[in-house]
């Protein structure tokens, strides 16, 4: 209808469309709609048996253009699945109100697998956990160790470094001023990380390029963001990215200010539709179908069949890279490419020796190499060579 | 030339550009609550219709292609919440602060409600005059857009001052806000002046909401009005109910918020979040020490905060 | 007031929250038939999420607990004619003096620790909303504006310790103080999964209400909430009172977040800044500052908060739907302060009515 709005909307007419088709859509949102009760509402779930009840918990909304929402297009994906019945709930914050929905969602509404997507939800599930041993929790970015941790809890992530590598090659051949600039909510490894791999790749293809890194202190602080996004332009940046929840504000602001910009998180071609390059996007539903198979094949974290940590990047499919914008030249999308396809074929580390730090510090000898599945890279704490600014 | 960076030199212009992009909600906020402030009560709910405003001015810029009329609409969407607030804080023995917070959830409640489906959708912006054509520096002309919505904020600050102190309708708003009793002696509807202070106030807060939105930053978010309602508040006994003074103290909080980015940019990277809690710090300090107990403080009106 | 009862008065305060509760809950179905969703249905499942099992009810008393304590931070200045808002930041403060002293001696007998980590909670908190007590009354600076304030002041040095100075090196993702060892955790009440909070707050409501109600030093508060002049004029020592009872109401919020760290998150992080201290506020008003009220209206409210997940899962209604239902509550439970004494069924022939209250003046020339 309108250009303007589309991203989610549409997308979730469609899923509509799709269910009404399927029998077993049909009659699944009719319990969503007029069963009061879950009492009723499990037994009708356990009476037709084969649905598989799949709870998400976020931690904001779920229309943030952002985080949240990656994880809610992977749910409307997964819900696709005829035997899969899912239910949302968001805006739950890290304290006993996670603790609860999980409960709620597992006694009152039979969900025998939940995805709690928020990295903070973490010590939550390993309090509520033990005592359903029969329900499955995937956390998103937790660290599940064997032994100390209970055995129905696994983590999953998605290496989205990889995509901000090929996001930071493209950023180098654009930018004309060697200065790109990168606004981040905190100084933690996942957003270090992205920050030291977005430059990384520019580095890859202009050694003496260099990224500006603003911290603003949270997670969504919208004026901060274009402030920061503003005063980096300021400074003569010509390419910006983020890592904060809602990447929106960064987006807009760059496009006003005439300069480039790559998304993060979902692609946000359509807010800049001039400056933007390329952007780091999750592809969840890949994710959560596996998942969903797998488990529907029988397969568990208890038993065996799940490993618990699964973790994957652009050869998985569980992240994957924005459409080139308009101002990509045609070298920097072969570049791009070539090094998306040494990704696939895991030809390219991109932690190996010899790396500064940037204080002059190396951090990764010559000969030695981090491969993406390496733990020390989730707990890095410095900032390579090349970035301006104190992690 | 053009995209030559300008280092150390960034941090002043930063710092005037951020206060140029980013103060006219505080002064929206500030002037409205400084009028409800005047006339003896105290609108806490004004967080709450800021995000109203921005919601409503995003909504109906989008829907409609204008964005006047999103401003329009934002100042409306401030005069029901303003309604509301004004006749229940109205009432005998409400407290207007308790209605405040509670106007706070329900006007953000509102506000996300039924902001979800324009949280996707881009809405048109308002225009900005360019100030800057003057100069060669693209950081300058960038920093001298500026809001038409500004100047009308900025201009309404001297026309409030002069109506307080030179207008019948002015003198009335303060006899109701330091003397009830008098006031009523004099045959004045105490009720109906707080009624429109109050509703005019809220007004004023809606379209600052509508900058928020489609101005600066420009979007529509749940987050975008990050506690500024709430600072404003604050911020009108920082400036001692003059409304030429919200003016200065709208600059200096707007200012305030660049700070920490623009820092970081030049390489200053530590005690970010204390940087970002300095405007509050500096409130409090001024608070401190202009306060005494030995004084009254001037302009304050007289029955602020009780129950009359 | 209360040498004698009144059951006319107590029924005026029985009936006329309830008929508003009724009348909001008719709101907020008008508004969810607005938005497309069966009202009848979301009340059931209000009822059912909030108070309808065993099960639901403790998740409502697990979300009322903290409510209880925050509460008491707005209610106990208010007896003394004084709007304090800084319930949030004296959380806050309270959760990190907390998770300081449990990290610094650790070592100690779990006991040790728990009770030195209350105290120390308390004490900070205390001081932070005794220091807003002292400013207004040596310097006259308006406490509401200020304990406001000093909520952000307090969010930016938990951000600021948590990240860096408290900083757990292996709390990667999500900047986290170390955590207190597992021993010395607060835990359940036996029986239940709702923690020791709810029996801190049901005591401090208790004894505060004791406190104000039957011993001089609440009536000298009252006193002074009532006429400040005439409390001078008797003698009472109004600064001392004021400073006083802004660290018991401080300490209360304080104690909220030292249970928040102990038995919840067991470390301090942005996560404590999880709203308890704003709705704490909403609580102290519409208990009518009356400690024990607050006790029940915390538990309402937690009813309340306790429904908002299943709005989203069984009627696909949004996350905000929960925000208007909250704020309509309270815009008809504060409106409906108006009618007490409105309604002649009411009216004992004795009942006293309240003195007019007048503003909190520190001294006689100020503000």
């Amino acid at each position: 209808m309108n250009p303007g709005r589309s991203l989610y909307l549409p997308r979730r007419r469609v899923m509509r469309g799709v269910l009404a088709t399927a029998a077993f859509g049909v009659t699944s949102r009719l319990w969503t709609g007029c069963t009061p009760t879950s009492e009723s509402q499990a037994s009708s779930s356990t009476a037709s048996g084969k649905l598989l009840q799949i709870g998400f918990i976020y931690v904001g909304p779920k229309d943030d253009y952002g985080y949240n929402q990656a994880h809610h297009e992977g749910e409307v994906g997964v819900a696709k699945l005829s035997w899969v019945k899912t239910e949302e709930q968001a805006s739950v914050p890290e304290t006993t109100d996670v603790e609860e929905a999980m409960r709620n969602m597992i006694e009152q509404d039979g969900a025998k697998v939940l995805f709690p997507t928020s990295f903070g939800y973490f010590e939550h599930i390993l309090t509520i956990a033990p005592k359903y041993p029969d329900v499955q929790f995937f956390h998103c970015g937790g660290l599940y160790q064997e032994g100390k941790h209970p055995k129905n809890v696994g983590s999953y992530f998605g290496y989205i470094d990889e995509a901000q590598y090929l996001a930071g090659i493209v950023a180098g051949h654009t930018s004309k001023t060697g200065k790109l600039g990168f606004v981040a909510a905190k100084p933690i490894p996942q957003v270090i990380r992205n920050i030291n791999s977005f430059t990384l790749g520019a580095r890859s293809v202009k050694p003496e390029i260099t990224t500006q890194v603003i911290f603003t202190g949270d997670w969504s602080l919208p004026v901060k963001e274009a402030e920061a996004a503003n005063s980096m332009a300021d400074q003569g940046i010509d390419v910006i990215t983020c890592h904060v929840d809602s990447p929106k504000i960064v987006m807009e602001t760059a496009e006003k200010r005439g300069i480039f910009c790559s998304g993060y998180h979902a692609d946000q071609a359509k807010l800049a539709p001039k400056g933007y390059l390329t952007g780091a996007e999750w592809d969840w539903t890949t994710v959560y179908t596996n998942y969903a198979e797998m488990i529907h094949s029988g397969k568990t974290l208890m038993n065996g069949g799940i490993p618990h940590i699964v973790r994957g990047g652009l050869k998985a499919g569980y992240v994957k890279l924005s459409p080139y914008g308009p101002a990509v030249s045609a070298t920097a999308k072969k570049d791009a490419d070539i090094a998306k396809a040494k990704f696939k074929d895991n030809s390219l580390v991109i932690y190996q020796g010899e790396i500064k730090d940037n204080t002059g510090k190396v951090v990764i000898p010559v000969g030695k190499a981090y491969k993406q599945q390496d733990r020390t890279l989730e707990q890095m704490n410095w900032l390579v060579a090349g970035v301006v600014g104190n992690a | 030339m053009a995209t030559e960076a300008l280092g150390w030199w960034g941090v002043p212009l930063g710092i005037a550009a951020g206060t140029l992009r980013g103060s006219a909600p505080f002064l929206f906020v500030s002037l409205g609550e400084c009028l409800t402030e005047k006339s003896g009560k105290i609108n806490l709910g004004l967080e709450g219709t800021l995000l109203m405003g921005a919601m409503s001015a995003y909504a109906i810029s989008y829907v409609t292609q204008s964005p006047w009329l999103g401003v329009l609409v934002a100042g409306l969407a401030g005069i029901v919440l303003g309604s509301i607030h004004a006749f229940l804080s109205l009432q005998p023995k409400v407290n207007d602060i308790a209605v405040g917070i509670a106007m706070i959830i329900f006007g953000s409640g509102v506000a996300f409600f039924f902001g979800k489906p324009f949280i996707q959708p881009v809405a048109p912006q308002l225009p900005a005059l360019e100030f800057g054509a003057w100069s060669s520096q693209p950081q300058v002309q960038s920093a001298l857009e500026i809001c038409p919505l500004f100047l009308i904020g900025v201009a309404i600050a001297p026309l409030m001052q002069w109506f307080f102190q030179s207008t019948r309708w002015g003198l009335l708003i303060r006899a109701v806000g330091d003397s009830p009793d008098a006031a009523r002696a004099m045959g004045i509807s105490i009720f109906k002046i707080r009624l429109l202070c109050i509703i005019t106030g809220s007004f004023l807060a809606g379209v600052g909401g509508s900058y928020l939105s489609l101005f600066y930053p420009g979007t529509w978010t749940e987050r975008i009005s990050g506690g500024q309602g709430l600072m404003a508040v604050a911020l009108v006994i920082f400036a001692r109910w003059q409304p030429m003074q919200c003016l200065y103290a709208s600059l200096l909080f707007g200012g305030a918020q660049a700070i920490g980015p623009a820092l970081q940019s030049v390489g200053v990277t530590s005690y970010y979040y204390l940087f970002n809690a300095s405007p509050y710090i500096l409130t409090l300090a001024i608070m401190i020490v202009t306060c005494s107990p030995k004084r009254t403080l001037r302009g304050a009106p007289g029955t602020l905060g009780s129950s009359h | 007031m209360l040498n004698h009862y009144h059951w006319r008065g107590t029924l005026e305060a029985v009936c006329i929250p309830i008929a508003a509760i009724f009348f909001s809950l008719v709101l907020f179905g008008i508004f969810c038939a607005l938005a497309g969703a069966d009202p009848l249905g979301v009340y059931a499942s209000i009822y059912k999420a909030a108070f309808g099992s065993w099960f639901s009810f403790q998740n409502t008393l697990i979300r009322a607990s903290p409510l209880m304590l925050t509460s008491l931070c707005t209610a106990l200045p208010a007896q003394l004619g004084l709007m304090i808002i800084g319930n949030e930041g004296a959380f806050v403060i309270g959760g990190i003096g907390a998770v300081a002293v449990g990290l610094a001696i650790s070592s100690a007998p779990p006991t040790v620790v728990q009770l030195a980590m209350a105290i120390s909670g308390i004490v900070c908190g205390g001081l932070w909303i005794g220091a807003v007590g002292a400013l207004r009354y040596y310097r006259a600076v308006n406490e509401t504006i200020s304990s406001l304030l000093l909520n952000y002041v307090a969010i930016a040095l938990l951000n600021h310790l948590v990240s860096g100075p408290m900083r757990d090196p292996s709390s990667l993702n999500k900047p986290s103080t170390y955590p207190i060892p597992a021993l010395d955790m607060l835990g359940s009440i036996p029986g239940t999964r709702v923690h020791y909070g709810l029996i801190y707050g049901l005591i401090a409501c208790a004894i505060t209400y004791f406190l104000m109600r039957r011993t001089t030093f609440g009536f000298a508060a009252r006193t002074i909430g009532g006429n400040i002049r005439a409390a001078r004029i008797a003698g009472l020592p109004v600064g001392k009172l004021t400073v006083a009872i802004c660290f018991l109401a401080g300490s209360c919020a304080g104690l909220a977040g030292m249970v928040e760290v102990a038995a919840v998150q067991g470390r301090a992080n942005e996560s404590l800044n999880a709203n308890y201290g704003y709705a704490g506020i909403l609580v102290a008003f519409v208990a009518r500052y009356n400690p024990l009220a607050a006790s029940l209206v915390a538990v309402l409210l937690g009813g309340i908060l306790a429904s908002g997940g299943i709005l989203q899962r069984l009627h696909s209604l949004p996350d905000a739907t929960i925000l208007v239902f909250q704020g309509l509550v309270f815009l008809v439970v504060l409106y409906s302060e108006s009618l007490y004494g409105r309604f002649r069924v009411f009216q004992d022939q004795s009942t006293v009515r309240r003195p007019p209250s007048v503003p909190y003046v520190p001294r006689p020339t100020s503000l």
